[in-house]
């Protein structure tokens, strides 16, 4: 299979520190790829540098086949890349379906060769909302939802951009156990149609729905492999799995 | 006369001019510094000084350097006193929100404004100067009270700054504007701190403009320009830092005054204001300031 | 806000209403008013333009004078020195907008919060510098007028009260429907997306800096259109139209009759006009020596709307009651 996203040499200092230090990284289309790794490892950074969020200081990033090193974060999204933030970061005033319309119009509106259509736009939203469970929420302001629904909002707002490759940064966190089962069916539905980049802490999670783990740690990615690989590697557990959990 | 005595006498106006300007704008650094708020009102703080003055300096008549020297005590005062009102009665209720507090303050700059047109009219009314000598140069006669209001200025900045870095009173005020949540966790009354620094802003401002009067007039518009300059000497000087702010007072007083001896007033507004403006766009950290956290 | 498509009919209808109702006033109000009425129009335009970048992008200008008088003395310099007509130097009002406004956007917008606001009012600044600079032409805050055989369109005399009045109203209109359509169409939207949440917006694909720069165009072109039509309606120009003053007035309409409302303009521009003119005839008939000006009741006005009324009415009305409310 072809790689999706590639970094080479990637790296991000910021002062004195490198918070990602020449990262190789590679993504296959199609696949549920979990980045794990202690706090303070270089995972938020390092996807915040897929998006283009942050600016990298030396390497280069490869989306598709094409250099997207110097391309601003919101044409990267055009390009089908969509990010979840970590910390719940909506249009609180609006309503839901508000929020996903604005994310769905992203799509429709002033393409070549489309027409905007209201229509088509308000079903676009409703069917991500739909995806999500959130359609019997659609005209409340998003402020007021509990916080759980809130985290799907974001991740409504994500599909509802259609990317092809959808980047979740701690989805999980702040949920109940209920909500965190069928957010892993979720996201097992997302992956059939979208690469899914996955920062998580919840071990349980990371087990369910990864096809590969990627470990991180002080900027740097120290193993990679499946789930099982990754359970069973002796560098993993020093750095991460032998140390308590941190949440 | 000569090129040389010309220049010299312009650069005894800028300073002057620096000097007033200084002190004038740190009050508008130090709000900022400490609150993250812009207080457009600051000129007219100093228009209530400058009014203030002229109303001490009158009641006491007869004994111009009496009337100066009360002047000097109670202007500032009665400021510091309108000001935290303004400040318990106003910012602390919008939350200190800074374009709230923005709005706020243009629309306490218009209160004074009608308060002084109200009870002082439109008159622009001269304080005499606490004395009268002239200091003979070669080529001109200087007076010596605008050297002493040099003078007086460097004193009040090194009393701040003595305030500032070397009492607990400034340990607190720094304290507060490194992180306000922390400060108040360790127990520093944040609030009161607020208040006191909004008072203090406004008084250095209306000491600049008692020391002013005996030079230039008292009236209810004044404060146009000495807010205006302010803004542009703590934007070039680094927003909150002190040492900036008297480098840019200097360089603004300076230049200012040099540049219109020799050249149209209004030319050297326009290019000293589109100077700034496009500093601000192009090095908002300002040009002796490090970069803003 | 973003109603759905059905809501278009009652909004339509309202703002049809609104239209019916000033131009059933043009019959209905006396002389004098009448004359108020056309000014405020007029102004009222300058706030829709004013409140299409503060209120629907949430970027704050204390600068906007210069877009006003951009337009000012677009029309006017060239109608007073280059005789030309009315429609031209309409047009070369725009054009003075549409520049200022682009070269304005494109460096100030690279700031943000408080030093955005400082920007713009140091642009404002030297906006109002260069009147008084270039006083040979401008005659400074004396000003110029101009003459009424310089102010006719075709057939029409800009300077009779009822064509006045409908020339006002006809532009106040298409204002009015100009930013209802912006607004609900997908880049007003955005704009308030970017006001709610820039970051959000801006990974969700949209270039923010793209659309603030058209918000800041638009914003400005209004207000210019608003100073083209003050010039050439009312026949006087002057720098006092360029003081910070002037970039605080529009501030104070917007907040009043609401931000972020299309109507909220209109109301704040009458309420404040209004408000001024009878407490100024009110407290100098019976206080004569307080000297009142609108300086006191525009500060009280501003302290008072900040502490208890930040939405301004509309904006109230529109939280409580009608939610639908554009």
């Amino acid at each position: 299979m072809s790689a999706l996203v590639e970094t080479h040499g990637l790296g991000r200092s910021f002062g004195g520190l490198r918070a990602v230090d020449d990262v190789d990284f590679s993504l296959p289309e199609g696949e549920i790829r979990a980045i794990i790794g202690p706090n303070g490892a270089g995972k938020t950074t390092f996807v915040s540098l897929i998006c283009g969020r942050v600016a990298p200081s030396d390497g280069s990033i490869r989306f598709d086949g094409r250099d997207i090193t110097g391309m601003p974060a919101d044409r990267r999204v055009m390009a089908g890349i969509a990010y979840t933030f970590q910390i719940t970061s909506i249009f609180a005033n609006l309503t839901v379906e508000e929020n996903v319309t604005l994310a769905a119009m992203r799509r429709h509106v002033g393409r070549a060769g489309k027409r905007y259509s209201p229509a088509a736009l308000c079903e676009a939203s409703l069917s991500a909302l739909g995806r999500v469970g959130l359609r019997d929420h659609a005209g409340a302001v998003a402020g007021n939802l509990a916080y759980g629904h809130q985290r799907l909002l974001e991740v409504a707002m994500g599909l509802a951009l259609e990317p092809r490759l959808l980047v979740l940064d701690e989805p999980t966190q702040g949920l109940s156990d209920t909500e965190i089962e069928s957010f892993i069916a979720l996201v097992r539905e997302i992956g059939q149609q979208a690469t899914v980049l996955l920062i998580e802490h919840n071990m349980p999670v990371v087990m369910a729905l990864a096809e590969q783990i990627t470990v991180m740690d002080q900027g740097r990615i120290i193993a990679e492999g499946t789930p099982d690989a990754i359970r069973a590697n002796a560098a993993v557990q020093q750095a991460y799995l032998g140390a308590p959990a941190d949440g | 006369m000569a090129f040389g005595p010309y220049f010299f006498l312009a650069t005894l106006e800028g300073l002057v001019m620096a000097a007033v300007l200084a002190l004038t704008a740190l009050g508008l650094s130090l709000v900022f510094g400490v609150m993250r708020v812009v207080n457009v009102a600051h000129g007219e703080f100093f228009m209530l000084g400058a009014v203030l003055a002229w109303a001490v300096a009158s009641t006491i008549s007869g004994y111009p350097a009496l009337g100066f020297l009360a002047a000097l005590i109670i202007s500032p005062l009665v400021v510091g006193a309108v000001a935290l009102a303004s400040e318990r009665l106003v910012l602390k209720r919008v939350n200190y929100n800074p374009e709230a507090t923005i709005v706020a303050t243009i629309g306490i700059l218009y209160i004074i404004q009608q308060l002084a047109l109200t009870f002082y009219g439109p008159d622009a009314r001269p304080v005499v100067a606490p004395f009268d000598y002239r200091i003979r140069f070669p080529w001109f006669g200087y007076s010596a009270y605008k050297l002493s209001v040099i003078a007086a200025s460097a004193i009040v900045l090194a009393a701040t700054w003595y305030l500032l870095s070397r009492t607990k009173i400034g340990l607190i005020m720094r304290a507060t504007q490194f992180d306000a949540e922390t400060a108040t966790a360790f127990g520093i009354p944040v609030d009161k701190v607020y208040a006191g620094v909004f008072a203090l802003g406004a008084m250095l401002a209306a000491v600049a403009a008692v020391l002013i009067v005996p030079i230039q007039q008292a009236h209810y518009l004044m404060g146009h320009d000495p807010l205006l300059l302010s803004f542009i000497v703590v934007i070039i000087g680094g927003l909150g830092s002190l040492r900036g702010t008297i480098v840019a007072a200097l360089l603004i007083g300076l230049s200012d005054g040099i540049i219109s001896v020799f050249f149209s007033p209004t030319l050297a507004k326009i290019i000293a204001t589109m100077a700034v403006a496009l500093v601000l766009v192009f090095r908002p950290q300002g040009l002796f300031g490090v970069s803003a956290r | 806000m973003m109603g759905l498509g059905n809501l278009t009919g009652r909004v339509l209808i309202l703002h049809l209403a609104v239209v019916a109702l000033l131009f059933a006033l043009q019959f209905l109000l006396p002389a004098y008013h009448h004359g108020i009425m056309a000014r405020i129009l007029v102004l009222a335009v300058f706030a829709m333009g004013y409140n299409l970048l503060f209120g629907y992008t949430g970027l704050l200008s204390l600068g906007h004078a210069m877009f006003f008088s951009a337009g000012l003395y677009g029309a006017g310099l060239t109608v007073y020195h280059l005789d030309w007509g009315v429609p031209a130097a309409f047009a070369a009002g725009l054009a003075s907008g549409l520049v200022l406004s682009t070269v304005v956007g494109f460096l100030a917008l690279r700031t943000t919060g408080v030093a955005f606001l400082i920007v713009t009012m140091m642009f404002g600044q030297v906006a109002y510098l260069f009147t008084l600079y270039f006083g040979d032409w401008t005659r400074g805050e004396e000003g110029l007028t101009l003459s009424q055989a310089a102010r006719q369109l075709g057939p029409l005399d800009l300077t009779d009260p009822t064509t006045r009045y409908f020339a006002a109203l006809v532009l106040f209109t298409v204002v009015l429907f100009v930013t209802l359509a912006l607004v609900r169409a997908p880049f007003g939207r955005v704009l308030i997306a970017i006001r709610e949440n820039e970051e959000r917006t801006r990974m969700l694909g949209y270039d923010t800096f793209r659309n603030k720069l058209g918000a800041t165009i638009g914003s400005g072109v209004i207000c210019a259109a608003s100073g083209a039509a003050y010039v050439l309606l009312f026949g006087y120009f002057g720098s006092s139209f360029a003081a910070v003053q002037y970039s605080i007035l529009p501030l104070l309409w917007v907040l009043v009759g609401g931000a972020a409302t299309t109507l909220g303009p209109l109301l704040g521009t009458v309420l404040m006009f209004y408000l001024v003119d009878l407490s100024n005839d009110l407290l100098n008939s019976r206080f004569p020596d307080w000297d009142v000006s609108y300086l006191g009741i525009v500060g009280v006005a501003l302290v008072l709307l900040i502490l208890f009324f930040p939405k301004g009415l509309l904006g109230s009305v529109r939280d409580r009651w009608v939610r639908w409310l554009p």
